[in-house]
Order: structure tokens, then sequence, then C-alpha cells
């Protein structure tokens, strides 16, 4: 290589790292200029001890929208409320049954208050209380049917109970627009659970104790290239909710059933589905346990608060490093199950290694 | 699908005893309403203040100061009308939360926010034989743990480790960090000009005119103003002090030599007459604060060593001017503006003179509150968490209990890590009847000295009672005849050795509270020599606790627990404490608390201080 092409490179592996690192530490877009009004100090202190003042700056200055309104992704929302986002926005224009009363504790157990109206927009007013800095709305709509348009006023979005199909088409969306936009979604059944990240490129300031801070980059594949990934490409200690969840997706899918909408008597047909996709992959059906996934197709919609606590308490901590680029977020697997009581992180696929 | 209906059987049916109605116990009080239980009973002593709304999400602004647990007993009645929630405004170790009032539980679940508490807990679950799940979390960090008696280890099986304390001449003459200066600022400058002034006070320790004349130089002369009043001091303390310490040529020898500072040069008089006198605009209605009446707006930012002094002497001014009903009695409060503001200000200015770098504020009241870090996510885990746990102990699922770690860097791959319980540490003091040793010169230490630096700061009790053989030489507590009142008064300033029943080496000694229906045997070592930098109690027990022999690893949670020391604490670092080994090394989790220091002062924070280690290859299972 000659000298002048060698330091034009230097050049720009400098500027590169330049930008980058500009924008780990709050440059661009916004930026986090103005200093954090006294009320807000006192309110955020204890976290702010926790995260710094760039971080809650930056929170404060993210626009977070919710799909679909669970116990599971209510707990989401009170914590980032709390931690003080920029503002929030919900999408799900059911109305309460008394279903939703079970494992979501913003609805009243008062017909009187929450009959005929939207689960959005019962939960809008309690989540407003927990934090008046925080803006906090309904977005009326369909999350199958939101445009790029829609999703640019957003930095990140949080999809549960829905569609695997919705679930693509909104995290292809996201990939697609020139802003970058985290994509979520989580899922709770009854006494396990999912969460999937793509934060698409990121780059973020580690730091490990005892260590100095560092920059790293991360690349997420897509929800579909994630749940593409040959099972037998996969570690042998891989989650064995993993592939249970992705059976049962397929399941829904093939069967045109809405999310969660199965019972015991969908087993054999789901142990088929489990047979052929093994198969396929050249899977051991022991990886895929009958008793678990017994319990998550008798789980249907059902969702253990605790449970609900437990992942919106993770994702909750996963939107906050990934808005305030600080703390290794999770790559791109979250499960927890608490039969075992484990809460495991899985990267898939796996990155290989340096 | 029977494991279910079982457990939502034992749930409904259970009676539940929360204590702690602060970062845990807000989402540990929804998440067990949530999840069916129905009987729910819950002590706090706190009120709520505007720092705890960032998380503590059953409290709104307008609730400041209010009751945490009436509070929060209102806000999840309202969404879950049914239940039967029971609140308590009080301590927990007050006596009506006796034996009998723990065994009306099938289960006790804690959300504290220090030892003493957990340690007073834990005494009363083992005496009713209710099981305990305790918790705690800091920052991203937290545990969940299960105390069975009979099954699991209790609380205090393990090392408590004590925060760190300084020994007393670095922080009244070598500081080399920012927390030396805080904890000069805080306990012995405040202490000595706001606080009791019988109390001791190391402030002059090193100077050479005396102690005779120190207590008069903190004095205001009778002709004195304000003005003049607050640069002599500053001109002692940050002035003449470090000249005297200066003259002690040996100790700079291999040390930065500090510089003394005068108030003429750091604080020349113009810039103290801009601002004009103190209190000016300061509202009368709001706190005073030397900031706000000085115009400084951002505690983030770090002042000048001019701008500290402004502070300073301001700060100083308007306790006199607007609180001097509160002076004399004052202590040190993290939530006290002005007190935050003299105390940071003081331990800037003494940072500046020893070349240590200087803080903000707000860095400052971290350090000198010994405030735990705290977000909402970490306690909303940790409370589903103990959730599980209590459900399985209702179950009496006890082969599946596990003690739960919440992490910030993944550990084999796992952000929530299960662990097996451990059994009971055979040498427990609390759960199992080992005797202690107390090393003590029985013919100089005072039976007071025992009782309260011993059987009450280390063993935790709370209104012990102390017998030589069969003879009763102490008890406390209401309801006590008037002689023997009066006999135990006596007795509490005799020496060991001249007791009623005299203590000598050999002798064993019966402890007990009855309230925690705790009893334990100290035998007696007699020993004259003690070293006073690292046994300035005089006293030194061992067998109480487990030592912790290796440093935490900390992800940085240390710093709050470094700073909640103060100087009249012991000064021996718990490490390096010899003949205690810790007892089981492969433990990898070392549990913390904020405010475990024995001086009642300390203020803390409603959560609690978790620190974990999270080298895999310590982590070993031990079954049940």
């Amino acid at each position: 290589m000659d000298l002048s092409k060698y330091v034009a490179n230097l050049i720009l592996f400098f500027r590169r790292l330049r930008i980058r690192a500009f924008r780990a530490m709050g440059g661009g877009g916004g930026g986090a200029e103005e200093e954090l009004t006294a009320q807000e100090t006192a309110l955020y202190d204890r976290q702010i001890r926790v995260w710094g003042v760039d971080a809650q700056k930056r929170l404060s200055k993210a626009h977070v929208l919710v799909c679909g309104v669970n116990g599971t992704t209510i707990e989401f929302c009170k914590n980032i409320v709390l931690a003080g986002v920029g503002s929030l926005s919900l999408m799900d224009d059911h109305v309460v049954t008394e279903d939703d009363l079970n494992s979501n504790f913003l609805i009243p157990h008062d017909e009187s208050i929450y009959g005929g109206r939207s689960r959005a927009d019962v939960c809008c007013q309690s989540l407003k209380d927990f934090n008046p800095m925080v803006r906090v709305d309904v977005a009326k709509g369909d999350p199958s049917l939101i445009d790029g348009e829609f999703i640019d006023k957003f930095d990140i979005i949080v999809v549960s109970c829905a569609s695997l199909k919705t679930k693509l088409f909104i995290n292809d969306n996201c990939r697609k627009r020139n802003k970058h936009i985290a994509f979520y979604s989580i899922e709770c059944k009854d006494s396990c659970g999912e969460i999937f990240v793509d934060l698409q490129n990121h780059s973020y300031v580690q730091k490990k104790p005892g260590g100095d801070p560092k920059q790293q980059e991360l690349a997420y594949p897509s929800l579909q290239e994630a749940i593409d990934v040959p099972w037998k490409s996969l570690p042998k200690k891989t989650t064995k909710l993993h592939f249970a969840m992705r059976v049962l997706e397929r399941y829904e899918l093939s069967e045109g059933r809405e999310p969660g909408e199965t019972s015991l008597s969908d087993l054999p047909a789901v142990l088929a589905l489990r047979k052929d996709m093994c198969d396929r992959m050249s899977l051991n059906e022991s990886q895929i346990p009958t008793a678990l996934l017994e319990r998550l197709v008798a789980a249907g919609k059902k969702e253990h608060p605790p449970v609900c606590a437990i992942l919106g308490g993770i994702l909750g901590q996963e939107v906050i490093k990934s808005i305030s680029c600080k703390g290794d977020p999770v790559k791109n697997f979250f499960y927890f199950d608490a039969a075992d009581g484990k809460g495991v992180m899985e990267d898939i696929p796996p990155t290989p290694a340096d | 699908m029977a494991s279910a209906a079982a457990s939502e059987e034992a749930v409904k049916a259970a009676k539940v005893l929360m204590v702690g109605a602060g970062g845990i116990g807000c989402e540990l009080l929804k998440t067990l309403a949530l999840s069916g239980f129905s009987d729910i009973h819950i002590i706090d002593l706190d009120t709520i203040e505007v720092s705890n709304l960032n998380r503590q999400f059953l409290f709104r602004k307008t609730h400041v100061g209010q009751s945490k647990a009436h509070v929060a007993r209102d806000a999840i009645l309202k969404f879950r009308p049914n239940i039967n929630i029971k609140s308590y405004h009080a301590n927990v170790k007050d006596s009506e939360f006796n034996v009998d009032f723990f065994k009306q539980f099938n289960v006790v679940m804690n959300g504290l926010d220090n030892l003493d508490a957990r340690r007073h807990v834990n005494r009363l679950c083992l005496a009713a034989e209710v099981p305990l799940v305790e918790s705690g979390t800091t920052g991203f960090l937290g545990q969940v743990t299960v105390h069975v008696k009979g099954k699991t280890e209790c609380y205090e099986c393990q090392a408590k480790p004590v925060p760190k304390s300084y020994p007393v001449c670095t922080i009244t003459s070598t500081p080399s960090k920012f927390v030396h200066c805080i904890v000069w600022a805080k306990d012995l400058l405040f202490a000595k000009l706001f606080g009791d002034k019988n109390q001791d006070n190391d402030l002059n320790v090193h100077s050479k005119d005396g102690s005779s004349s120190n207590s008069d130089v903190f004095k205001r002369d009778a002709d004195e103003d304000l003005d003049q009043y607050a640069r002599r001091i500053y001109d002692h303390v940050f002035g003449y002090n470090i000249e005297v310490a200066l003259e002690n040529e040996e100790t700079w020898k291999n040390r930065k030599r500090p510089t003394p500072i005068y108030s003429r040069e750091a604080l020349p008089e113009e810039a103290l007459k801009q601002n004009g006198t103190s209190g000016d605009c300061t509202k009368e209605h709001e706190e005073p604060s030397a900031m706000a009446s000085l115009g400084l707006t951002n505690p983030q930012e770090i002042w000048t060593l001019a701008d500290n002094s402004r502070v300073f002497v301001e700060a100083f001014k308007l306790f006199f001017q607007k609180r001097e009903k509160e002076v004399g009695n004052l202590i040190f409060d993290k939530d006290d503006q002005l007190a935050v503001e003299f105390v940071s200000t003081a331990a800037n200015i003494r940072a500046y003179s020893f070349g240590i770098p200087l803080h903000s504020l707000f860095e400052a009241k971290g350090v000198a509150g010994n405030i735990v870090h705290a977000v909402a996510t970490t306690n909303a885990i940790i409370a589903g968490l103990i959730v599980i746990e209590a459900i399985k102990v209702l179950r009496g699922d006890y082969k599946n209990y596990r003690m739960t770690f919440c992490l910030e860097h993944p550990t084999r791959k796992m952000l929530l890590m299960p662990v097996d319980p451990f059994e009971p540490n055979k040498s427990c003091y609390v759960c199992s009847e080992t005797p202690l040793l107390l090393d003590v010169n029985t013919k100089e230490t005072k039976l007071r000295e025992v009782i309260d630096k011993i059987i009450k700061s280390k063993l935790g009790m709370n209104l012990p009672l102390v017998m030589i053989g069969s003879t009763l030489v102490f008890e406390d507590g209401d309801g006590l005849e008037e002689d023997e009142a009066a006999n135990y008064a006596l007795n509490l300033d005799k020496v060991l050795a001249e007791l009623p029943a005299p203590v000598i080496n050999g002798t064993k000694l019966t402890v007990e509270d009855f309230q925690q229906e705790l009893s334990c045997s100290i035998n007696i070592k007699h020993r004259e020599e003690f070293d006073e930098e690292k046994e300035p109690e005089g006293m030194v027990l061992s067998g109480w606790s487990a030592p912790v022999e290796k440093q935490v690893n900390s992800n940085g949670a240390n710093k709050s627990a470094a700073s909640s020391s103060s100087a009249h604490d012991s000064v021996e670092d718990i490490s390096s404490k010899p003949g205690m080994k810790r007892k089981l090394d492969e433990i990898s989790e070392t549990k913390e608390n904020c405010g475990a220091s024995t001086s009642a002062q300390v203020v803390e924070d409603d959560d609690d201080l978790t620190m974990l280690d999270e080298d895999p290859k310590l982590k070993k299972k031990r079954s049940l």
C-alpha cells in the first residue's frame, strides 16, 4: 500500500472514531447542553448517582413507543416514566376486559372506570401521575399498520402481545429509517419470559469494574435474521426456552392464532410441530422438553406478576442503557424462567470471538 | 397443573409481613397484591421525601412528609380494594412487634435499609420460626436470600462487613482522599460547631495549645460580629491548625505538605461585600441555603476555592442567623441543605489545602450522606424475585429455594443468577449456641462499656440482660422495680472485676434479649494491653461473625460504603483482623449495609447496599 493511501485511511479511521466517540459522549442529535433543573436534580438524585448527569439528560430527550399494553409492558412503562424519559406513547386499542386486571396494576377493579375504554387510555392517566415531568399519551392505531413517518417520531419501540408477522414488520421498518430506532419485543408466558433486542449498530461506553471506560461497537441482527439461524449452529447449552418460543411462535402463525391464544388442547399439534422443526434443523427433540412446551401452551395469555416485574425491570434497564450509550446491553435475547430462576442472555447468531 | 393450583391456594391463605415500604417495599407490595396475596401487614417508620419519588412509585409529591407504610397501603387499595393491608408507621424494633406478633405470619419479607433492623428481624424470625425472605439493592445490583430455621443459613451466619473506617490521625492530620476531608468536616468540624458540645471531639487533637483552651476557640466572643466569628473559625481550622500540624516535621517526611489557607487570601473582603450580608436574598419561608443566597445555581459544578469559601462563610452565618435554636444539638443530615453546603465546602477547602481534587456539591453530598444509589428497575426485579421465593416458602418447596443475585455484568450469560442456599453456619452465635470470646481488661473496663460497645453495638441487642452465673447484673427496659433499676445503674459504672459476681479471666457471661428471644454466652479473657490504633475500644470480640478476608469486588459500589465511618468509630479494617478466617470462602457474595456503622448518627437511605463479586470461578454450589 502506498503511503498517501495509508495516511488517508488513517485519517478516515480517526475521523470515524471521533464521530463515534462524539455520539457516545452525548454529542450530535440534541446533545446534552442544557443543565437539569433543580427540580430534576432533586427528583432524580439517587439515579443520577447510578448513571450520571449526561445519561439523565439523554433520557429526558428520548421518545418511547409501546405497542401492546399488558402486565409486562406496564411494568416497563412505570420504570422508564419514573426514570424520566422525554415521552411515552401507548398504542393498544383493545378494550379492557376482566383478564387484563390479573397482571396490570394500573387498571382498577372497577368497571365503571375501565368499562368501554382502551387499555392504552386507562393506563395513560396513572402513568402521568407517576412523574409529571414525563409526557405520556395514547397513540391510537394498529401496530401492524404503523408507517415509517410515524415511527420516526420515536427513538425506542417496544412491541408486545403482537404476532410474529407484526413484530417482523415493525422491526423491518425501524431498520429502514434514516434515524436510529431501537427495537425491542417482550413476551411473558406465565412463569417464562423472552426479550428480543435489535439496536442495529450500537456504540457505547463499557465500564468493567476496575477497568477504564472503553468504547465498544456492537452490530445486531434483525429479528428475521435471528430466528432464521439454523438451530444446529447454536451452542449446545443454548436456553431451551429459545427453541420452545420459536415452536410456539410458528404454531400461532401457521394456525392464524392471536398471540397467546393457545391452551393445553393445542399440545399434541405443538408437539408434532416440534418434531417437524427439530427434524428440519437437525436438533434433538429433547432440547425442547415436552413439559416446557406444555407450560407455554397452557399459559396462553396469562402473565405471572412477579415475572412481569422481572421482565419489565430488565427491559427498563436495557432501554436506559441503550439511550445513555452506557453499559453492556443485552445482545440479543434475554430469557427468564421462574422454574429455575435463571435470567439468561443469548447471543443469536453467536458473535464470532475475535 | 396441580402445582399452579397449589401455589394459588397457598398464596390466598397466607398472612404475610413486609418490613420496609421504601424502594423495594413499594414494588413488593404491588407485586404481592397482583399475585393474589390478600392479607399483608407492612411496617415502616419512615416518612416520604422528594428523592424517594424517582422509584417509590406509590408516592406523589403531595405525600412528602407522610408515613410510607400508610400511603403505600392507601395507594394499593385504590387499585385492589378487596385485599386486607394493615400498615404500621412504626419501628420494627418497637416492643409491640415481639415474637408473638411475628408468629402470626407465614412468611416475612424484608425491604430494609440497615443492618441493625435486618439483624433484629432475623432474630425474631428465628425465635418465631417464621421463614424470612431477605433482600437488598444498590444501583443495578441486588440480591434475594431465603432464611428458614434449620434448613438454610440465617441472615447472620455470614460476615456482614462493617463500613470502612479510618484511623483518627488520617482524618485529623493526614487526609489523602476526599472522603477523609468529608469525614473531618462532618464528624469533627460540623459536630464541634453545631452539634452537642459535650461530645468528645478530636478536631484539635494535634494542636499545641493543649485541650484546655480548645473549647474556647470555637466559642463566639461577646463583642464579635458574625462575619468576624466566621472568619476567625475559618482561619483557625484551615490556617492555624495546618500551621501547627506542619511543625511536626516527622509527619511530613514522606508526605506532601499541606498549605495553610486564611480567609483574607481565599476570600477577599470585596467578594464578600459584593454579595451583601447573608440572608438578604433568602426568602423567609424557604429553607435557608447559602448557595442560593449567593446566587450559585449548579450543584454539579466544581466550585473554586473562593466560591467554596464564600459558601462556607455564608452557610456558617446562616446557621446562626436562621437556625440559632438548633445550634448545639444539630446532627448532620443529608437532606439538610445548609448542613450539606457547610460540610461540602469545608471538605473542599481542606482538600485544597492538602492538594486533593475538589468535588461538586452533588458529589460531596453523596459521600457525606452515604447515599445509596438506587433505581426503580432493580427494585422491581428484586421484588419479583422475593415473591417467587415467598411462594416456594409457602408451598414448603424447600428443595427449590434459591438465593438470587441481580448482576450488572453477566456471569456465565446470566444477569439473574440463582444459587443454592447455604446450610446454617454451625458456629453462628445467633442461630447456634456457640459461645463468643471477649478479650477485655476486667480491672479497668466498666460494665457500661461492655454493654454499649459490645452487647448493643456489635451483637445488635436491643434490650439486653446480663447474667454472671445465676447473678443478674443488668437488665434493660421498662417495668423494673425502683431498687432494681438503681442497683443496675450502680453496676453499670463498676469495673467488671468489682461486680457483685466478679468477672475475671475465664468467667462466662450470659447475655439475653427477651424481645429477640436471643441468648448467647461470652467467655471472658482478661488482657491488659490493647493497641490504641487497632483496638481503640480496649476490647476485642471474636467469634461473633466470620470476617471477610478478601476485599469485595465492588462495581464501584463501595464508594458509598467508604464514607459511612465516623472518626470515633473503631479504626480497624475488618479485612485485616487477626485470627479470623472467612468461613465459607467459596462464597462469592458479600452483603453490605450502607449504614452498618455502629454510630447511630449515620444517615441511611431507603435501600440497601449490596456488594457482589461476579467472578464465576468463586461460585460453588452447596446443597442443602
